[in-house]
């Protein structure tokens, strides 16, 4: 029998947490730009990055894993519409890069201002509200899980 | 911790806005400050926003090779350079004609009889700002709901 370990009795929720709080983190940062010239609103895939952080077997070093960000890749809703592409490094200038730095990428803009700013503060507001009550989600997850191992400690 | 973050970011994006707002409050306040040269006239002032930039050191920055960067931008993709919050640079002066008005009468008249008023746009001033005021507000939510999200994280387990 498997000994029950933090790992296995906290499942992915432990991840979707710190991710959740990473996003609101970004969210917060386009926010807090939204009068800021030029400057690009940006999020991260929550759905592919969470695929990747449960299977890290497939992630090999040495290999940089580029995705590609096209315009209209990334909704509002952050659905992602093209297949991922992987890059290999072809000259040594090309810089290895984390999995979570390219996993930012920038959203379409729906209403673009004539600053180049594409934060849209209503897209942006609604999808940090959505993200906290995400958070909670798991965070009432990963304290069900806690729970649980006290009352399998206590034997009761 | 990045919650913890999501708290200077967004005390960032107050202290921002709470300068254009200081900015907007000097400009109408000295809307109609008459002066008689070009040079001693007050200029409507606005606030330089940016990304605040919190850039590795040259040297945690490597390809694989182990090679830094030369690049900026190699620091400005980087997850922890890009959430530090915006910036105020610097305030600058508008540029736009000052107004020239004839009044011979008025005591900061020069000797042709004109008396030079600042380039405040009030209808402009008063845009700006209830868009900071709106901006201010949008940033203390944010920052009420990551301190809710902090005290919830605090009662894991209880």
């Amino acid at each position: 029998m498997a000994a029950i370990g933090f790992k296995n009795a906290l499942g992915l929720h432990s991840n979707a947490l710190q991710l959740r709080a990473q996003r609101s983190e970004i969210l917060a940062n386009n926010l807090a730009n939204s009068d800021t010239p030029g400057f690009k609103a940006r999020d991260i895939n929550f759905q592919h990055i969470l695929e990747k952080s449960r299977q890290p077997d497939k992630v090999i070093n040495d290999r940089l894993h580029f995705d590609i960000a096209q315009p209209g890749e990334l909704t509002g809703s952050g659905r992602l519409a093209k297949p991922q592409l992987a890059i290999q490094p072809t000259h040594q200038q090309h810089f290895a890069t984390s999995d979570s730095l390219n996993a930012l990428l920038y959203r379409t803009p729906s209403q673009p201002s004539i600053d180049g700013n594409t934060v849209d503060s209503q897209t942006e507001q609604a999808e940090f509200a959505r993200n906290s009550f995400n958070y909670s989600a798991s965070f009432e997850f990963l304290n069900g899980k806690f729970k649980g191992l006290r009352n399998a400690i206590r034997g009761e | 911790m990045s919650l913890l973050n999501v708290l200077n970011i967004a005390g960032s994006g107050m202290a921002a806005q709470s300068v254009r707002l200081n900015t907007t409050a000097s400009n109408i306040a000295n809307a109609e400050s008459a002066s008689s040269s070009v040079d001693e006239t007050y200029r409507a002032r606005k606030p330089w926003f940016a990304v605040m930039e919190e850039a590795l050191p040259q040297n945690q920055l490597r390809n694989q090779y182990g090679q830094s960067s030369p690049y900026k931008q190699h620091y400005l993709l980087d997850s922890k350079g890009i959430n530090a919050g915006v910036a105020v640079k610097g305030i600058v002066e508008k540029d736009a004609p000052l107004e020239m008005r004839f009044q011979p009468d008025h005591p900061m008249a020069n000797d042709d009889g004109y008396v030079y008023y600042p380039n405040v746009n009030v209808v402009e001033e008063m845009t700006d700002m209830m868009s900071s005021s709106r901006s201010y507000q949008m940033n203390i939510e944010i920052l009420k709901t990551a301190k809710q999200m902090l005290q919830r994280t605090l009662s894991l387990g209880q």
